[in-house]
């Protein structure tokens, strides 16, 4: 058994953050375990730029992105355990892992578990049809181009317009094929508006919102989807039908946080975000166990991926140091227009505490109120709130610390 | 001439028109100055940077990617392509070194390393 003070399960952006946090924080005796060659998870396939501009104040590709991280794990003697696939983590923190020295055992007085997420499949969609060739979930079509430079397709409809979906369409125009079309289930899209710019309109490439795969042709190799106008019970409508004749589609219909570890580890999970209830320094109700990144919640920026995974190698660090914040644990709920709001405990510890959300839909001018019984606690306004962006609002200390009901973030449209 | 131009500077996104009043440009919907300057450029000397991927020659079915180390003109994206499907490395290979020079006006660097 080998024995460290903080495990990091997953080696991408949060996981290197967090350890990165952790081991500046005093705690040096922290390793990552990634079950890849290589650090960097995701960004490594994620050749367009345009991350970093929050966090490091400069615009720049995954890798690059990837590379800062990865050079201040170097610089700091972090051991990272490559090729090493963590089978499961105990409640008491004992983790193991795969990898090519057989299976290996560790006990930590601390684990971060910084998986991220993964892509939804063809198979979740049931979208009828026959089982060709040229069905690509957006990410795999992603690093089959970018990391093997293997061509997936000459035409192609995307379904779904998150801004995976959108970078593909800009993607494979650039390397010379004809992006036919984007289908958007919902009325609105769920990228960026920068993707949709730089992506769609540079292109000439249609947008259909309320629209869907409705069937899958093709014998050996796909050879068209019909595409449909969706109700607002979101089932295809007969009249709207439509052939697309086409060599390829890229599924770009959401990402699920890979929280297989976490379940088999009975750790409490929120049923909306898909990912482990936690406090505000990140730590899940089993306590010594810590979740970032986009297995906690899918991020649209990497850089507030990065920011999350701090606060979990910080709090992390402190619960080794014996430094961790006492206190009172007050619960977080969505209220009108939210979907959710992390961390769903707040500890009242004397100190301000960040709430993140996501609203339900898009919205014009809006004013969010965090609120506990009659107490208001903090008042936010935007210019809009879209469920693609993140918003972050931030209670003061002194508002919490006389906090007894739980705390309920609400918006209404002004 | 009259054109709706989405501000892509900051995630407000807003919407701008731009017209053309006897031969100067007229902004209208923007919120800061990056807005107003952001849609005249789009008019007048649209640019964007081009991320792609260039073959390593001495490995088995790898790409290495690239970026042009300034933005170039919109309209010259998919020559920066044409190019770029004619150029190999050798790897190894780290970020910032240069790949191609004189491409519109700048370079075309790795950006990822390949030990």
């Amino acid at each position: 058994m080998n024995e460290h003070a903080i495990i990091v399960v997953g080696g991408g952006p949060a996981g290197m953050a967090a350890a990165i946090a952790a081991y500046d924080r005093g705690v040096t005796d922290v390793v990552i375990l990634d079950r890849e060659p290589h650090l960097g998870g995701i960004l490594m396939q994620c050749i367009h730029n345009g991350f970093g501009l929050h966090k490091l104040g400069q615009e720049l590709t995954g890798p690059e992105y990837a590379a800062v991280y990865e050079r201040k794990v170097a610089e700091r003697g972090i051991k990272v355990y490559y090729e090493t696939t963590v089978t499961h983590v105990s409640p008491d923190r004992v983790v193991t892992a795969q990898s090519r020295q057989g299976i290996l055992k560790f006990k930590a007085q601390a684990v971060i578990l910084a998986m991220g997420c993964r892509e939804r499949s063809r198979g979740a969609l049931n979208i009828c049809g026959s089982r060709p060739a040229g069905v690509y979930s957006a990410g795999t079509a992603q690093k089959l181009m970018n990391c093997e430079g293997y061509m997936v397709g000459k035409k192609v409809v995307i379904l779904g317009s998150g801004d995976i979906g959108l970078i593909m369409a800009r993607r494979m125009s650039l390397e010379g094929a004809k992006v036919e079309a984007v289908c958007e289930l919902m009325p609105y899209s769920g990228g960026l508006t920068r993707n949709i710019v730089q992506c769609l309109e540079d292109f000439g490439i249609p947008l259909y919102l309320s629209t869907t795969v409705a069937q899958i042709h093709g014998d050996k190799r796909l050879e068209g989807v019909t595409i449909a106008q969706v109700d607002q019970r979101r089932q295809p409508i007969e009249e709207t039908k439509r052939y697309i004749p086409c060599d390829t589609l890229l599924l770009s219909v959401g990402l699920i946080p890979e929280n297989e570890l976490t379940r088999a580890c009975g750790i409490p999970m929120d049923p909306i975000t898909n990912g482990a209830l936690v406090d505000d320094t990140c730590q899940t109700a089993v306590p010594g166990i810590f979740a970032c990144g986009n297995v906690l919640q899918v991020h649209d920026l990497v850089d507030y991926v990065s920011d999350e995974a701090e606060r979990a190698g910080i709090g992390a660090a402190d619960l080794v140091l014996g430094a961790n914040a006492q206190g009172e644990l007050v619960a977080t709920k969505p209220g009108n227009g939210v979907r959710y709001v992390i961390p769903q405990n707040v500890r009242k510890a004397g100190q301000d505490v960040s709430l993140f959300l996501r609203v339900t839909q898009p919205f014009g001018k809006v004013k969010f109120t965090v609120t506990s019984g009659d107490q208001v606690l903090a008042v936010a306004k935007r210019l809009k709130a879209a469920p693609g962006e993140m918003e972050k609002i931030t209670v003061k200390a002194e508002q919490l610390a006389n906090v007894t009901e739980p705390i309920v973030v609400a918006l209404e449209e002004l | 001439m009259e054109r709706n131009i989405t501000c892509i500077i900051c995630p407000r996104g807003c919407p701008m028109t731009v017209k053309d009043v006897d031969g100067k440009l007229e902004v209208t919907g923007f919120s800061c100055p990056k807005g107003e300057k952001y849609a005249i450029d789009e008019c007048t000397n649209p640019v964007r940077t081009v991320t792609s991927t260039v073959r390593v020659s001495n490995r088995k079915d790898t790409m290495v990617s690239v970026k042009t180390a300034a933005p170039v003109p919109k309209g010259k994206m998919m020559d920066v392509m044409a190019l770029l499907r004619k150029t190999a490395v050798d790897a190894p290979v780290a970020i910032g070194q240069v790949v191609l020079t004189d491409v519109f006006g700048t370079e075309v660097v790795i950006t990822k390393a390949i030990d």
